[in-house]
């Protein structure tokens, strides 16, 4: 059990890189506004986060069976078994997204991500006066927030 | 320690599961579903009192789970502080429970599907309790994936569009901090070769003061996003109002406080000699003031009392942020008197939604007089969130204000005005809410667009016989509240298809009374104040120690 605490890790650079691209790439779909590019960020991230635990395990070595290699030669299962966990965990958030998805068009028409409340209550104010720099009489804010003040707001 | 008491922590996790297989197994029996329900949880409660006496008496209580030799296997660790939270959670999930379950009964499925409600909810207790027991991070993960899963569920019960919207937005986030929490658990793990609460205390304080501090904020960067910490605190009040009434509840009640507790156990005894203290203060400051400035611009009372909900939160965190036995102490206070609170809030808001058909402060109105005990309840608890004495918030802030003042730092004075401004400001907008919703005559412009064309006139001679009699009747309570004056709260149509107004329906006894029950608890806190504040000492002496935790968990041999 030493060596667990010993600096047994050597980092390798590859899966440093891939983890960094995929997390980076990840990020910039998460960010969008549709719903499925954000699963597909979210899918991307979460597997840039499973390979970044191949990253803690160390060095590969020998299957961590008891009594079939040297223990010091076997690879550290104990980042297998938690992204083993992460594996499934995130497919089903993904699953539980795609049907989220699939229903926000269903009842939207659209997959995009609506408009926070505030935003959109903002957005009226502005909507109402002529002056305002963001008036555009096109655009309507989507929020179906249950009590958005917007109502109030004559 | 006699030898059966551990093997009741895992109960708190187990007996939800399996009451979630049960009532899925069951859920064409209504009838079973609720007695299995409301049993199990029952049960959860009096283990954890159990687990309360025990732990008070005797220490934590350690279960290694699968018998694993001591430091390979997960453990399951209660302690005073998590089984106060265990207490608390239990209590008021089973009387939102309740809540549900008269609601249920009176609605018709359409909206919220009760068959799937008690699976769901079931699992998401097992995952809070799971996260209050977790002995070792990655544990603490899968507690928190647990009842964010079946907070997903809960949230978009129905899949009603608003539901689906709001969900959306809650489930994103959630996951892109699943993900900052998996990101902080390999750094742990790659720094210190472990994941077990109590080693991590041990090795992280060998290593070099960068690593740490990396691994310290990215933990409290994913804690903060669960508990909704300013400035990660903007999905709240957009996810939480659209869900049924019970789910608000419970989610308001608990699921921040889970993110509550992690900090608090991941500051005290990851990160004693924490640098962060002077971040963690500021956030609270920003907390608590643009929560609370939220809280007040809001006309809606739903997204009103989720800003007051985040705004509070910095009261637990400025508690967190001193570092002291008495802020601590404050702060485990906090977190239980506001649990209680803020589920009955948000129950009580189910209620007047029902009553007055409406959440919206410019429509309601006349509530106090269509039906007085809901009035009661709601003053008193709405008196006991912004803190009028004497009652158990008065206490909460004021042991956390004494400790402010305590460390007397001039940023902690800058806090303890805060605090009181922040508590003055609630007052401010609970006491529009009674004003406006309880205390005023209905509005009139709403129902005379109501009547439609039938003229405010014709209004104006109804309402006053109907509030009289409402108010005449209430003598046998629930009863009476099915006949108050519904008719005219109704809503009006909103702009657009997606609007969730329902028509106002009557008040059933089972909601009244839960919400009546979870109200008492708050003023039971109160009552207890004394012994609860002696305990929430000892609590947090022991974190502060970090003695009994570590000791109990870790045998000598593996104590490095």
């Amino acid at each position: 059990m030493t060596a667990l605490i010993e600096p047994t890790i050597h980092p390798n650079v590859t899966l440093i890189v891939v983890v960094a691209a995929l997390i980076a790439a990840g990020t910039v779909l998460v960010l969008d506004r549709s719903l499925v590019r954000i699963l597909l960020g979210l899918l991307m991230v979460g597997n840039g986060v499973s390979i970044l635990y191949m990253v803690v395990a160390g060095a590969a070595g020998r299957p961590p069976f008891v009594g079939s290699a040297d223990p010091n030669e076997m690879s550290d299962p104990l980042p297998q078994a938690m992204v083993l966990t992460a594996i499934v965990i995130s497919l089903a958030t993904i699953g539980f997204l795609m049907a989220l998805a699939y229903r926000l068009w269903q009842v939207a028409g659209t997959d995009d991500v609506p408009d926070d409340a505030e935003d959109a209550r903002i957005l009226d104010l502005a909507l109402a006066n002529e002056t305002s720099s963001t008036y555009d009489p096109n655009v309507t804010p989507t929020t179906t927030a249950d009590e958005s003040a917007r109502e109030t707001t004559p | 320690m006699s030898s059966w008491v551990p093997n009741l922590v895992p109960m708190a996790v187990l007996l939800p599961l399996l009451g979630a297989a049960l009532t899925l197994s069951f859920r064409r029996s209504p009838a079973l579903q609720r007695t299995i329900s409301v049993g199990v949880l029952a049960t959860v409660v009096v283990v954890a009192a159990v687990l309360i006496q025990q732990t008070d008496a005797h220490g934590p209580q350690v279960l290694w789970l699968g018998d694993w030799p001591e430091p390979l296997g997960i453990s399951l660790v209660a302690d005073r502080l998590s089984s106060l939270m265990l207490l608390v959670s239990a209590v008021v999930s089973l009387l939102v429970l309740i809540f549900a379950i008269g609601q249920g009964q009176a609605d018709d499925e359409e909206d919220t599907p009760m068959s799937i409600f008690h699976p769901t909810y079931l699992v998401l207790m097992a995952g809070v309790s799971n996260a209050f027991l977790a002995g070792d991070l990655f544990n603490l993960f899968v507690g928190f994936e647990i009842l964010l899963f079946s907070s997903y569920v809960l949230l978009t019960l129905g899949g009603t569009g608003p539901r689906i919207h709001a969900g959306t937005t809650y489930v994103v986030v959630s996951l892109v901090s699943s993900s900052l929490f998996l990101i902080a658990i390999a750094a742990a793990y790659a720094a210190t070769g472990t994941v077990n609460l109590a080693q991590l205390a041990l090795r992280i304080e060998g290593l070099p003061a960068g690593v740490a501090l990396a691994v310290q904020l990215a933990l409290l960067t994913t804690f903060a996003i669960k508990a909704a910490v300013f400035p990660m605190s903007s999905w709240l009040p957009d996810s939480y109002p659209t869900a049924p009434a019970p789910v608000t509840a419970v989610f308001a009640g608990l699921l921040t406080k889970v993110g509550v507790y992690a900090i608090i156990r991941t500051q005290t005894l990851l990160f004693p000699e924490s640098p962060l203290t002077g971040l963690l203060m500021w956030a609270a400051l920003l907390t608590m003031i643009v929560g609370i400035l939220g809280a007040v611009s809001q006309t809606g009372l739903k997204r009103m009392l989720s800003f007051t909900l985040v705004s509070h939160i910095g009261y637990m965190i400025f508690g967190v942020s001193l570092a002291t036995e008495h802020g601590i102490a404050g702060a485990i206070f906090y977190v239980t008197h506001h649990i209680t609170i803020q589920t009955a809030l948000f129950l009580i808001t189910g209620l007047v939604e029902r009553l007055g058909g409406t959440t919206s402060l410019d429509r309601l109105g006349g509530l106090a007089a269509a039906s007085p005990v809901l009035a009661i309840l709601f003053f008193t608890s709405a008196m006991n969130l912004s803190g009028i004495p004497p009652l158990s918030g008065f206490l909460a802030k004021i042991g956390l204000l004494h400790a402010g003042l305590e460390v007397g730092t001039p940023m902690s004075w800058v806090l303890v005005v805060a605090g009181i401004v922040t508590s003055l400001l609630t007052l401010y907008a609970l006491t529009k809410v009674w004003s406006q919703a309880f205390w005023r005559s209905a509005p009139r412009e709403a129902a005379g667009e109501e009547v439609d064309g039938a003229g405010s006139e014709e209004f104006e001679t109804t309402s006053v016989p109907v509030g009289h009699g409402a108010a005449a009747r209430t003598d046998s309570q629930g009863e009476a509240l099915a006949t108050g004056p519904r008719d005219h709260y109704t809503d009006p149509p909103r702009r657009g298809s997606t609007a969730t107004a329902q028509a106002a329906r009557p008040l059933p006894r089972a909601m009244l009374w839960a919400t009546a029950a979870m109200t008492a608890v708050g003023i039971l806190i109160t009552l207890v104040a004394g012994p609860l504040f002696a305990y929430t000492q000892r609590a947090a002496g022991d974190l502060i120690r970090r003695d009994p935790y570590i000791t109990t968990v870790l045998p000598p041999e593996v104590r490095r």
